[in-house]
């Protein structure tokens, strides 16, 4: 297997750095690589925000070329495929309507459906259902998961159960997974109907949160992060539920449009967010709300209808901050964090408020928990952003939450052992061979302290 | 690609291969699939199953074994009840240097890239003459349109297979019988890792396979892909040889 120098970036642009890469082709020639001495950071389609799948100047393992489905049964569900296989790709082959309109669907669909399946297990992301169904690796059935010492293992709830566990959000740290079998969901419609709701203020966010709750599945809400005051926290609520014998087809593979360049400077400023901004929250004009049933594409992977978007940034690139704090503060904090940053004035257009729910997540290192998530990019403005973003560190922290390691740049050594207080179980699982700048950065690996 | 098509590809598992078998497949096509790889083979039917195909059937084979070549083309055209497509990919991409000074590297590279596809085309070619239908579609390469000091060796086979295709594609005209030469730039593939890939004029497999199952139904008899490089060969044919050769190409 030949490694190169080869530049590898993070989703949001601030880091990108050469690596010595390798690209193997198939599960054999993967496993191969691993154990054939040095450390590495394993890397699949690149949509991280931060530092989690990069090693800037050391290793790295490509597994977007173990791209093959395995097996797939049609009357449990059950999704064999290798683990480099794209979430938009099973999809396309998979979630097609049958004749009552229901079809085969993944339980747990995140922002962009670009992301390759080890991705969404190492990283056990959420989506819009999370108080419905959890997070990605509650629907993981088993994985095959290749160690340095050479030991190939089938790890499941019943097999090797703690190394499972480890490996439900581990972050690529616990081995290397060469496939996994995931539990699809047979839903009696593929298409949902939708209804976006816009509401004043954060308290009514709470409101329609709690109302909305119980009937409909997926949920989320678009916050005007530069209105304060009185406005503070308004936005747009949007919940979506699968309706009976509504067909849809499986979005496109890939986006139609696409950013073809970098532009000089970053696009998202504070005149281009505010006229956003204010445009937006009036979308949907004098009635404030709008119902639909359609395709669940647009609303599920807003992200993903313009291709290499974040080039929209400029050279300088983005933070991403995403962080849940508990339910008991969660309006307060939440409060409070949209006030710094409306008072910063550096937010940008794309501002997630989501409620997580009570379906335990299975990894040691999982980010969701029960509470409120807010998620939101800022234009990397060097110290300023920075700052910005240790004092909103600072309030999760202090509230009892923690920051999401997909979308971190920056969060201190400290913030990530308070958050995850399985750090100590979970390091008894890391397979020395492998690495990453943000396991060293948040002193996951503790012999490279930050 | 009409659903339940039948499709025999030779050198399955190459990228270009198996990326036109997985459009194929999610189009419901009947594939047999011809590779030297058995367990690359299973894992590629494994996972044109998956993806919708009718009927995948797969055999091991050397291509390197001229007579076991009319055996090939006798499956092919009757493992599925006829035949549709013949998709020939298999090749090497040699190192020119070695082949400079290593004449039985030499004509391995040739045997592999001309003389067996050749064969194989012909093979193929006496079953579906009388049949008077199908497709044949061969991959050579635009390494094929000049000779150039860098990989005249593997430019050589592939020209002298497009040359092959063009009297082929003239025999099998009043038949009926379509004979595409599919001439890709630079792919990014197993066969080419040991280049430094990216930049633009680097395409992707599916690309590729996009572009291939486009011609076959425009029934197209040169394919340049992506298309770009029928303009950038049309400029490196007609450079003039004095200033050809103060280049590096």
């Amino acid at each position: 297997m030949s490694a190169r120098a080869t530049p590898y970036a993070s989703w949001g642009g601030v880091l990108r750095a050469p690596h010595i890469a390798c690209r193997p082709a198939t599960r054999a020639a993967a496993a191969e690589v691993l154990c054939g001495g040095g450390t590495m950071v394993l890397h699949g389609n690149g949509r991280s925000y931060g530092d989690v799948a990069l090693n800037p100047g050391g290793g790295l393992m490509d597994i977007t070329a173990l791209d093959r489905f395995i097996a797939f049964d049609p009357d449990t569900g059950l999704l064999t495929c290798e683990a480099g296989v794209k979430l938009s790709d099973i999809l396309e082959v998979l979630s097609r309507p049958q004749a009552d309109g229901g079809g085969w669907l993944l339980p747990v669909m995140p922002g962009t459906r670009f992301i390759t399946v080890a991705g969404a297990i190492a990283n056990d992301v959420h989506g819009k259902n999370a108080h419905h169904l959890g997070s990605f690796g509650n629907h993981v059935e088993q994985v095959e998961l290749v160690r340095s010492d050479g030991s190939r293992l089938t790890c499941s709830r019943t097999e090797h159960p703690d190394l499972f566990a480890a490996t439900l959000g581990g972050l690529g740290l616990t081995g290397l997974i060469l496939s996994a079998t995931l539990r699809l969901r047979r839903v009696p419609g593929l298409g949902i109907e939708s209804e976006d709701i816009r509401f004043g203020h954060l308290d009514d966010f709470f409101r329609l949160d709690a109302e909305s709750a119980d009937h409909w599945e997926y949920t989320a809400a678009w916050v005007d992060c530069l209105a304060s005051g009185a406005a503070l926290g308004r936005g747009i609520y949007s919940r979506g539920r699968h309706v009976p014998g509504v067909a849809c087809d499986p979005p496109a593979r890939a986006p139609r449009l696409s950013v073809p360049l970098t532009p000089p400077l970053s696009a998202v400023n504070g005149l281009s967010v505010r006229a956003f901004n204010a445009l937006y929250w009036r979308k949907l004009g004098g009635a404030g709300r709008r119902l639909s049933i359609g395709s669940y594409g647009p609303s599920f992977f807003p992200l993903d209808a313009i291709g290499q978007w974040p080039r929209l940034y400029g050279p300088r690139g983005f933070y991403q901050f995403q962080a849940v704090v508990p339910h008991a503060d969660g309006p307060a904090v939440t409060r409070e964090l949209l006030k710094t940053i409306a008072a910063s004035r550096q937010g940008s257009m794309l501002v997630v408020l989501k409620r997580f729910g009570t379906v335990e997540p299975e990894g040691l290192l999982s980010f969701p928990m029960p509470g409120i998530s807010l998620a939101l990019d800022f234009p990397n403005r060097g110290e300023a952003t920075l700052r910005l973003l240790g004092r909103l560190e600072s309030l999760v922290m202090e509230a009892g939450g923690r920051i999401y390691p997909a979308k971190d740049s920056c969060m201190r050594a400290e913030s990530f052992a308070q958050g995850y207080p399985a750090l100590d179980a979970f390091r008894a699982f890391i397979d020395p061979a492998l690495t990453s700048a943000f396991a060293r950065r948040v002193g996951i690996l503790k012999e490279f302290p930050a | 690609m009409t659903s339940g098509s039948r499709i025999a590809i030779f050198g399955a598992t190459s990228d270009i291969a198996a990326a036109y078998a997985r459009r194929s497949a999610e189009g419901k096509a009947r594939l047999a699939l011809f590779a030297r790889d058995a367990a690359a083979l299973d894992a590629l039917k494994a996972d044109l199953v998956v993806r919708g195909a009718a009927e995948v059937q797969t055999f091991a084979a050397d291509f390197t074994d001229f007579s076991a070549l009319p055996g090939l083309a006798r499956t092919a055209l009757t493992a599925l009840g006829g035949l549709d497509v013949a998709l020939v990919a298999y090749g090497s991409l040699p190192d020119q240097k070695t082949l400079n000074t290593d004449p039985a590297a030499l004509r391995a590279a040739l045997d592999l890239n001309f003389t067996s596809p050749a064969m194989l085309a012909n093979l193929l070619a006496e079953g579906l003459e009388p049949a008077r239908a199908g497709a044949i579609a061969v991959i050579t390469s635009v390494a094929g349109d000049r000779g150039r000091q860098s990989n005249y060796g593997y430019g050589a086979a592939k020209g002298g297979l497009q040359t092959f295709l063009d009297g082929l594609r003239h025999r099998l005209a009043p038949a009926g019988v379509h004979v595409l030469d599919i001439r890709p730039g630079f792919v990014a593939t197993k066969m080419t890792a040991h280049l430094p890939q990216g930049g633009p004029l680097w395409a992707m497999p599916d690309k590729v396979a996009t572009d291939i199952a486009g011609a076959l139904r425009k029934r197209s008899a040169v394919l340049y892909t992506p298309w770009f490089w029928w303009g950038i060969m049309t400029i490196i044919r007609a450079v003039p040889r004095a200033v050809f050769h103060r280049t590096k190409l």
